[in-house]
């Protein structure tokens, strides 16, 4: 008795450390130390519970604990910034599916000793209440493992990042949700035990099913969105595996990460000027380029890279805009050096960041942060955008959607109402593209056929290289 | 313990996560995501005890242990990962004149 009392007051203390954490990790100055102190709160909820007197078997503890953390801690040390939503996305769909084995593990316990000796054993916990519990855990772990691991394939580049769409997907998709709910009611109301074996790993596969075919339709612009959401299912995962097994702690942080997730898909779902059920059912970016939009006129102009050099050389203010394009062609750290070339020849230098450009929430801060500039160069979008008409060059790099003018004046554009950055208002742009095809959403962009646009196409690393050696030549 | 009381701590802390996360400065989007994902790795607690009182049924240890294993990774992975993106936001800082 008086060692779980222990147990659930150090719990309380992880909570506490828990909720600190979070709430320094959104601010800059504590955001590390944030990130520890919730650390520190995991290490002490994994250390009492280890002291827990349910556990009689440490070998297989100690086995799992020591490969879990050379697997995930090498993984962390090795992943190269570029790479970190698919990094995310895939710890993430391990967590969903550690959540989901954590209730598949307490149904094989009631399966051996059966409901009676169970709940005698667990005072106080009721059999629907359990096994609704264990199909919640099933269900959002599930989704959260394999709509993650889809995610992590398609950011990685394993298969298409095009969303893909097919006749009666949404059906499908109904018909599998309907599923579930009627096997889960089914195995609730059948007693949970021995004979609804069958239906509990119907629904796992159901699940994991559903998982994939949920993520299917998203297409690569909109993962920020994606990979938010996930985030927060794989915390509501956490909270119910807590109530298949009443644990406090695991209702708690699984929560708080819950909320926290869906504020955050909140954010980059305004960003994108669309709702949530629009990103994951619209199939956005499936259908071929110009679908809906007003046809295009115009020719894209090209520039070589010395032509380049002159513009920037002659220009007082620099506009960079990265996207998704940088991250791909690992281009971050020349693009830094530019910026220093740019500044020592007087001219001022400002990073303008997109909430969604990328792949992941944040995703370019990062990238330039790895490549050290300065803080103070990273502006906002609501806060460049009034200063952007006074702006000579605009430099696009590898972004599509978020300077596609399109999304202020064509109406028939699936992006129409989305914001952007108005790159087309600077006097000069600059466009840095691999070639000429469309970006990831496959709209044509009508930033690229205006009169004062130049196309400077290749790799963006070696693109932005040569201009760089360009001013180191002159 | 009474389960009411669990939904009851369960309301709290969806509102307590609501309210903690508000205007975040779009820098520390990515390292929030991944030090809240490294929370959600709690359920290698309940892994613990499921594979620690798992007996000796061969599924039991197998589900459990590979839950445990699945849960370090997410726990450790998320943690050190943030903190190397922290770092650099961190070191950047310093440099600065």
């Amino acid at each position: 008795m008086q060692s779980a009392v222990l147990v659930n007051l150090s719990y309380i203390v992880a909570s506490i450390l828990f909720i600190f954490g979070l709430k320094m990790l959104g601010r800059a100055d504590t955001a590390r130390r944030g990130n520890m102190i919730s650390a520190l709160g995991m290490l002490i909820a994994v250390v009492v519970t280890l002291l827990d007197r349910q556990i009689i078997d440490f070998k297989w503890i100690a086995i799992g604990l020591a490969a879990g953390a050379v697997i995930g801690g090498t993984a962390a040390k090795l992943v190269k910034m570029t790479a970190m939503p698919e990094m995310v996305a895939l710890f993430n769909g391990f967590g969903g599916l550690a959540s989901l084995l954590v209730g598949w593990a307490e149904y094989q316990k009631i399966l051996a000793e059966g409901w009676a000796g169970y709940l005698m054993r667990n005072t106080g916990t009721i059999q629907n209440f359990t096994s609704t519990a264990i199909i919640l855990a099933i269900l959002i772990g599930g989704v959260t493992f394999t709509g993650s691991i889809y995610a992590y394939l398609k950011l990685a580049g394993r298969v298409s990042g095009r969303a893909k769409v097919f006749g009666g997907q949404r059906l499908l998709n109904i018909m599998v949700a309907a599923l579930i709910v009627a096997a889960g009611i089914a195995f609730v109301t059948t007693g949970a035990g021995p004979n609804s074996y069958s239906l509990f790993i119907a629904l796992v596969i159901l699940a994991l099913t559903l998982g994939f075919l949920a993520v299917m339709p998203i297409g690569g612009g909109d993962m920020p969105v994606v990979i938010a959401l996930l985030n927060s299912m794989s915390g509501l995962a956490a909270a119910a595996a807590g109530f298949v097994i009443a644990n406090n702690v695991l209702i708690v942080a699984g929560c708080l990460v819950g909320a926290s997730g869906v504020v955050l898909t909140i954010i980059m779902c305004k960003a994108m000027n669309r709702t949530l059920g629009n990103v994951l059912f619209s199939g956005f970016g499936a259908t071929d380029a110009g679908a809906g939009g007003t046809a295009m006129e115009g020719e894209l102009k090209p520039i070589s890279a010395s032509d380049t050099y002159y513009v920037l050389e002659a220009a007082r203010s620099v506009v960079v805009v990265p996207g998704y394009g940088m991250a791909v062609a690992q281009a971050q750290h020349v693009v830094k050096e530019l910026g220093d070339l740019l500044e020592e020849n007087g001219t001022e230098v400002r990073f303008a960041i997109h909430p969604v450009a990328g792949r992941m929430p944040g995703h370019m801060n990062v990238l330039l942060a790895e490549a050290d500039v300065p803080y103070e160069q990273l502006v906002e979008m609501d806060n460049i955008n009034p200063t952007m008409p006074s702006v000579d060059v605009a430099v696009v790099i590898g972004a599509n959607d978020v300077v596609n003018p399109a999304a202020i004046n064509d109406t028939a554009s699936p992006i129409y109402g989305m914001p952007i950055i108005k790159a087309l208002e600077a006097k000069t742009v600059i466009c840095l593209k691999r070639g000429k095809g469309t970006g990831f959403s496959g709209l044509e962009n009508q930033l690229f056929l205006l009169p004062h646009t130049r196309m400077l196409y290749g790799d963006a690393k070696n693109s932005i290289q040569s201009v760089v050696s360009e001013f180191k030549n002159a | 313990m009474e389960l009411i009381l669990l939904v009851f701590i369960f309301v709290l802390a969806a509102f307590l996560g609501f309210e903690l996360i508000t205007k975040v400065p779009s820098q520390l989007h990515t390292p929030l995501m991944s030090g809240s994902n490294a929370i959600s790795g709690i359920t290698i607690v309940g892994a613990l005890l499921a594979v620690g009182s798992a007996g000796s049924q061969t599924i039991n240890i197998v589900i459990g242990t590979l839950a445990v294993v699945l849960a370090t990774i997410n726990v450790v992975g998320g943690y050190v990962v943030t903190d190397r993106m922290l770092a650099m936001f961190k070191k950047k800082e310093g440099a600065k004149k």
